[in-house]
């Protein structure tokens, strides 16, 4: 039904909205990386002339020497994305075919939504207290007559509340897919002598493969961008690249730098989607909302 | 143990670590002991307190602000883009719809400083843009219009394109026949597009973090630099309070999108 548009009809259509997008997704984001190549003025705004110090500084490549920090808290944030993932596809994978055999589907799907939708910073808050000095670990410890053990601040309580944050972005999309695999495949299988395992590998799980990797890049993405989870459940200990950025842009006042570190993380996150893009197209676009 | 035994017991646990979290500030929010965790008794006067002071009345009213013009300014823009993105062929289609999955998919933290980033730079040519209230619903519709109009564009996909064709054939003009054909077939994917934009902003911590001036304090803001501060029982009832209304607002998105 998409027919050529003309001017009359565009404008009024998709005239406002694209310039809404122009204005506040594109402008800004190629502000950003203009910033990236200034310097930071003696006021905390940008300066020339253009440079790459700020790529250097972050990739270790400083005139002062070789440092790895930035690249090192980069790998960090990339390894806390991979491992959220994997531990939501090992919570989340069973999960989905566990709703999807259930008789109280509608139910359980509500159920995984209601966290979904419950603010990330009540749901890292229920976390602190959870593992906090006097909390509820430690209380439940004590009544085992176990010993007491300190996990906040810490990079563990930081991994927990990730996974518990976006568990749900992996299981929603993983969901419809599994709703709608053809079992007959499954059942073709088995009669041609395939095993349980390799009937699964073969039959089922390509079936699943649209909504797991929608699922994998809404987990890993928002994971290795965070700075409020590693913020409150390490309380400033576990820097981040989500936290470089934040406080570039916030008390160290340096936005050139901020804005390298940004753009790239973008340029990660950017060049993933780009590659799912070029395979899913613009159905497999829709899955990721 | 059978394979769907274990499927079973593992959704169990999984629906316990889902649960344990929330279970736990609900439980005490009703605790009458303000440290620890022991339970000594049931009160209500940690949300009594919550709303004496008065503060967070004029956190609350912020944030109803920013969600409902940011709704509605984001569901108009929307509904005509997701409108003409479903009719209408054009030159640089697939970068506009490119551009319409940035905000859905960037992470937080880089919009929020590339809005920053934007605002300070546009305060250098023209008075204008000072972080404010304004500035946050800017940067909600920013990525509420990406969602809204996905949400209303799936509709679309759906839709009957011979009913219109119908109408036009009968001399309808643009204007009567969206308002007599289409609105009324996509309404409840509208109205769903918007109970989510309304809860996105309601929601939304990281973009008003980096949009917000003094004065302009959400009820996530509140929360956020309250529990850098430390735990506190009326965290713990506003907490509550937030997923009591999540889950009212939630059931209604469900009933409206269910619709046919």
């Amino acid at each position: 039904m998409s027919r050529p548009g003309g001017w009359k009809r565009l404008l009024p259509t998709v005239g406002p909205g694209a310039a809404w997008l122009v204005l506040f997704v594109l402008v800004p984001t190629l502000l950003i990386f203009y910033a990236s190549f200034l310097q930071r003025d003696a006021h905390g705004w940008l300066t020339g002339p253009l440079t790459l110090d700020n790529y250097r500084r972050f990739f270790g490549l400083d005139a002062g020497g070789f440092d790895l920090l930035y690249l090192n808290i980069l790998g960090r944030s990339l390894l806390l994305g991979l491992v959220t993932t994997l531990v939501a596809i090992v919570l989340g994978y069973p999960f989905a075919f566990f709703i999807a055999q259930s008789p109280r589907k509608n139910l359980l799907l509500l159920l995984v939504v209601l966290p979904f939708w419950t603010n990330f910073l009540i749901r890292a808050y229920a976390w602190i207290v959870i593992f906090q000095r006097k909390g509820v670990l430690n209380a439940v410890l004590g009544h085992l007559g176990l010993d007491p053990v300190q996990l906040y601040p810490s990079w563990t309580a930081v991994y927990v509340g990730t996974v518990y944050t976006y568990l749900p972005f992996l299981i929603l999309p993983l969901y419809a897919s599994v709703e709608k695999i053809d079992w007959t495949l499954l059942e073709a299988a088995h009669d041609l002598g395939a095993g349980r395992v390799p009937g699964f590998w073969h039959a089922v799980f390509p079936q699943t493969l649209p909504g797991l990797i929608a699922g994998i890049l809404l987990v890993f993405i928002p994971a290795v961008g965070t700075f409020v989870i590693s913020d409150l459940l390490g309380a400033g200990k576990t820097v981040l690249i989500g936290n470089v950025i934040q406080q570039q842009f916030g008390a160290s006042r340096d936005w050139a730098f901020g804005s390298a570190a940004a753009f790239v993380l973008m340029g990660v996150v950017l060049a993933g989607l780009w590659l799912y893009a070029r395979k899913a197209g613009e159905r497999g676009m829709e899955e990721l909302v | 143990m059978t394979a769907r035994r274990w499927l079973g017991l593992h959704g169990a646990l999984v629906l316990l670590f889902l649960y344990l979290p929330i279970a736990v500030i609900v439980v005490l929010s009703f605790n009458e002991s303000k440290y620890g965790v022991a339970w000594h008794g049931f009160t209500l006067k940690w949300y009594a307190q919550l709303f004496e002071h008065g503060r967070v009345h004029s956190y609350l009213r912020n944030s109803l602000v920013v969600a409902t013009t940011s709704t509605a300014i984001s569901t108009v823009l929307g509904t005509l883009l997701a409108l003409g993105l479903a009719r209408y062929r054009f030159f640089g289609r697939g970068a506009l719809l490119f551009l319409l999955y940035v905000p859905v998919v960037i992470p937080d933290v880089v919009m929020g400083v590339s809005l920053l980033l934007l605002f300070a730079w546009v305060r250098q040519y023209v008075d204008a843009l000072h972080l404010s209230l304004t500035t946050v619903i800017l940067g909600h519709v920013t990525f509420q219009v990406a969602y809204v109009t996905l949400v209303v564009k799936s509709r679309l996909a759906g839709l009957d394109p011979s009913l219109e064709e119908a109408a036009a054939d009968l001399g309808a003009g643009g204007w009567t026949r969206f308002w007599k054909i289409t609105f009324p077939l996509i309404w409840p994917g509208v109205v769903a597009a918007a109970l989510l934009a309304f809860t996105l902003s309601l929601d939304d911590f990281v973009i008003t973090f980096f949009t917000a001036g003094p004065g302009a304090t959400t009820v996530p803001i509140y929360i956020f630099s309250s529990v850098k501060r430390g735990v506190t029982p009326e965290i713990h009832a506003l907490s509550t309070l937030m997923i009591l209304v999540t889950s009212l607002a939630l059931i209604a998105v469900q009933r409206v999108s269910t619709r046919r």
